[in-house]
């Protein structure tokens, strides 16, 4: 077969009126998709190599370039399109299996967008958040069924530990490894800037990294990369993580060429010898083995930390999540199919798990009907693009929610979706060195706090807009909630009314 | 159409008249400060509230139940022999006004738990009722309990407010406490079991206002096995106030630090022991907080209470003379009672005023 059997994506559009060869372009692409035509002094594409992250573009002094999406088409056909067609081209070609990276990008319903929310009008009044409290903290973790008093008659404290957040949003796992330090370092400062937790994923935790552990969720995956007792108590909470809304049902895989130096180190692996993270949990086969490992790492940290357990939303989830509320967990996390990753086969990310919006309703309700709601709480993540999102899913029932994808476009991410390639051009999904100081974590940082006020404040307009001043009273407040264009079925199982109801 | 089959906010108009002594007066006065505020409601609901009126069958509890037909009647009397010893019955006497139409046949019951069954039902004996009460409300067609305690008893229908006291005739009741509501429904719901009072047990709750909360509060209430049929944020008041008191003992003050909970900004600025007091009851029933504007008066077995939502978003005023205290919606409801009051105002957001019969009154 012809090497160029494959015609690329994206063509790179130079404007060589105001090129200027200043070569910037050629010094900034990882994959290599400029080139320096010495001969003719002047620059070259390589459109084959390009990924369409916009480094080049945006780094382009002069404004010479963008990137467009290819007119050059197959014989149009609406059931094998253009993209069936190279998919079954390049696995003739390798044989293997098709990876992918971020959350799901496929035509899926998106529930988000067809829930509107409400506003007061004359009956009661809406709350100006600028004038009035406004209060968007939150508190996860398990309720006591019963208050019970002392010999003197007052109320014993004995609220079991829970994690405080300013507002209901966390920053998703992401591992030191998939992601790079300066990203890791990131995530961790804007967290304990604002208030909230990150979650250091299935890697480990960076020694310098342990002084946020006010603000840092562990996590304790298949492989059980870096877990250790110092790790275990640094956090402020444990994620057992069972499943990933991304790839449910598989592990994880980091190449042999990513553990180097303190990744190496931080899993505490050879260096240069693969990452992988079983599909299951080994000591994990049933319910009754889960809370097994619940109480392991209460009992390793003598019951000072809550644990999450988290779960990819799978067709069973609210059956799934009412087991493990029973398990000893203090909070469940469910990871919607629009999830994101660094690394996962094409045909898992795309085929397996169930929107976020319908595992979150049903989750809620069955834990509601089973009278249980209040030992867990529930955190909502996979695919939340904004503030609208999050208000949707504290409404459907979520304590709170998680997001990873929009946290990593706001470090200077564009969605490329090549993160396993190893090769991110922006420093955040790459072990190169020259790539990763391109994120500068002081500026990261900021710009992760900028992202997450600017939320809080639209979340406390739409709070204020319901007549609603306390996050919890939105919580699970799904009359505040209208579908669209949602049939009777969808409209049942969100537990919503339809617009005009 | 009948209520509980669609949501109805309302604006209203609350009084309540007590008396700390526990000398029983007539309740010819409810009747005069409600009507001062007749243009709070619009005609589609009334009621009130009167306690300590049975004093002859104080160990009893009262069934106030409205049928709308002989044979819903026969068949509630059926499960209430069932369940219950029936001490006493009758009609409650009513008069005949043209301002009130389609009266059902709305009668009265003194009650005490057949032993054997409340025995067997594993449950105390307020549970016992509640849940017969549930039973008839859910269960019998065409019948309603809509008031339940002992010594005590709701009187409501469809009308103005002093129409509706006048109709029941209050004036020849004597009680140490009043409460009254006038309605102003956006809908029009036509149905006397959806005007207030609210009650359950010696509970009752007149409210003024429309919770923005209310969806995420019924969810939590049902999870405890309460039953919003009605669909009203008093129903929903009421279930709260009933299990925070009696499933989960909390006093008056504590309810208060739950359904009006202080913002954490004020939380953190009390003595430590009440700030981890505060903190708990806040964290704990996070959902019952009753957010969005109320004003609510709760009568209850020798106490009233009146409490505004932490923003103070209806307008609640209140009043004491004596031994005697008031609550309305606007102070003119008092004064037109009471001109020579000792102490008006307007108590602050999420701040209950609680009353209580003093020591060794009746």
């Amino acid at each position: 077969m012809a090497a160029f059997d494959i015609y690329p994506e994206y063509e790179i559009v130079r404007n060589n009126e105001r090129c200027t060869n200043c070569r910037v372009c050629e010094k900034q692409c990882a994959n290599g998709a400029h080139i320096f035509l010495t001969d003719k002094n002047r620059m070259a594409a390589d459109d084959d190599k390009c990924v369409n992250c916009h480094r080049c573009v945006a780094m382009c002094p002069v404004r010479a370039l963008k990137i467009v999406k290819t007119n050059h088409t197959f014989r149009e056909n609406l059931y094998w399109t253009g993209k069936s067609i190279k998919e079954i081209k390049r696995q003739a070609e390798s044989g293997g299996v098709l990876l992918s990276s971020m959350g799901n990008p496929e035509t899926y319903p998106v529930y988000f967008d067809k829930i509107l929310l409400n506003a007061s009008q004359v009956t009661n009044p809406s709350i100006d958040p600028l004038r009035e409290p406004m209060e968007t903290k939150v508190y996860l973790g398990s309720k006591p069924d019963k208050v019970v008093r002392d010999e003197k008659g007052r109320i014993k404290i004995d609220l079991p530990l829970h994690i405080k957040l300013s507002m209901p949003v966390m920053l998703s796992a992401m591992s030191y490894g998939s992601i790079s330090y300066n990203a890791h370092e990131s995530l961790a400062r804007a967290a304990a800037e604002a208030g909230i937790m990150y979650n250091t994923g299935e890697g480990g935790l960076h020694e310098d990294l342990y002084r946020y552990g006010k603000n840092t969720i562990v996590q304790v995956a298949s492989g059980r990369f870096g877990v250790h007792s110092r790790y275990l108590s640094n956090g402020a909470a444990i994620e057992i993580k069972m499943g990933q809304g991304a790839k449910p049902g598989i592990g994880g895989h980091l190449p042999g060429s990513k553990i180097v130096g303190d990744i190496s180190k931080t899993r505490m692996i050879p260096e240069g010898s693969d990452a992988i993270s079983p599909a299951p949990h080994h000591d994990i086969y049933s319910i009754e083995d889960l809370s097994q490992l619940v109480y392991s790492l209460k009992e390793a940290t003598g019951y000072t930390k809550p644990i999450i357990v988290k779960i990819a939303a799978v067709h069973n989830v609210a059956a799934i999540a009412s087991g493990i509320a029973r398990s000893g967990a203090d909070i469940i996390a469910i990871d919607g199919f629009r999830g994101g990753t660094g690394a996962a086969p094409a045909r898992i990310r795309d085929h397996v798990g169930i929107p976020i919006e319908l595992a979150l309703a049903s989750v809620d309700k069955r834990l509601r009907d089973e009278g249980i709601r209040n030992r867990v709480s529930i955190v909502a993540g996979g695919g939340i693009r904004s503030s609208a999102d999050v208000v949707k899913a504290i409404a459907l029932g979520a304590d709170c929610v998680y997001i990873g994808t929009a946290a990593l476009i706001a470090l200077g991410c564009h969605m490329c979706r090549s993160c396993h390639t190893g090769k991110c051009n922006w420093g955040i999904a790459t072990q190169r060195e020259d790539l990763v100081k391109r994120l500068n974590p002081d500026w990261g940082y900021k710009r992760l706090v900028n992202l997450l006020n600017a939320w809080k404040h639209e979340i406390m307009e739409m709070m204020g807009g319901m007549g609603i001043n306390a996050i919890e009273s939105l919580r699970g407040n799904r009359l505040m909630l209208r579908g669209v264009g949602l049939n009777e079925k969808e409209l049942e199982i969100l537990g919503i009314k339809h617009a005009g109801e | 159409m009948r209520e509980g089959m669609f949501r109805n906010p309302s604006g209203c108009a609350i009084s309540g008249i007590f008396s700390k002594s526990g000398k029983r007066f007539s309740g010819r006065q409810i009747i005069e400060s409600i009507a001062v505020m007749h243009e709070r409601s619009n005609g589609l609901g009334g009621g009130f509230a009167a306690y300590g009126i049975y004093p002859e069958f104080k160990d009893h509890y009262a069934f106030h139940i409205f049928y709308d037909d002989i044979y819903a009647k026969r068949e509630c009397e059926e499960f209430l022999e069932d369940h219950f010893d029936i001490v006493s019955f009758s009609q409650i006497p009513t008069r005949k006004l043209p301002e009130i139409k389609d009266t059902p046949l709305i009668w009265r019951y003194f009650l005490a738990p057949l032993p054997a069954k409340l025995a067997d039902s594993q449950q105390d004996e307020g549970e016992y009722v509640i849940r017969c009460v549930f039973r008839i409300n859910t269960g019998i067609k065409g019948a309603y309990v809509f008031s339940s305690g002992k010594n005590m008893g709701v009187f409501k229908a469809v009308g103005f407010p002093e129409d509706v006291g006048r109709f029941y005739r209050l004036e020849e009741y004597e009680g140490y406490c009043f409460t009254a509501h006038g309605r102003y429904p956006t809908n029009t719901p036509g149905w006397w079991g959806g005007a207030h009072p609210f009650a359950l047990l010696d509970f009752s709750v007149v409210h003024n206002g429309e919770i923005s909360s209310y969806d995420a509060n019924r969810r939590t209430i049902e999870m405890y096995g309460y039953k919003c049929t009605l669909q009203t944020d008093t129903e929903v008041i009421t279930y709260i106030i009933d299990y925070l008191h009696r499933k989960q003992g909390l006093d008056l003050k504590e309810i208060c630090s739950v359904i009006a909970a202080p913002f954490w900004s004020v939380i953190a600025t009390r003595p430590h022991k009440e700030r981890e007091e505060l903190e708990y009851l806040r964290c704990v029933f996070d959902t019952l907080l009753i957010n969005g504007p109320f004003s609510i008066i709760v009568g209850f077995e020798g106490g009233m209470m009146a409490l505004n939502d932490r923003l103070k978003l209806r307008s609640m005023v209140v009043g004491e003379k004596d031994d005697m205290v008031y609550v309305a919606s606007e102070e003119a409801a008092i004064r037109v009672i009471q001109k020579d009051l000792d102490r008006v105002w307007s108590p602050k957001g999420g701040e209950g005023v609680i009353v209580t019969l003093e020591k060794g009154s009746a």
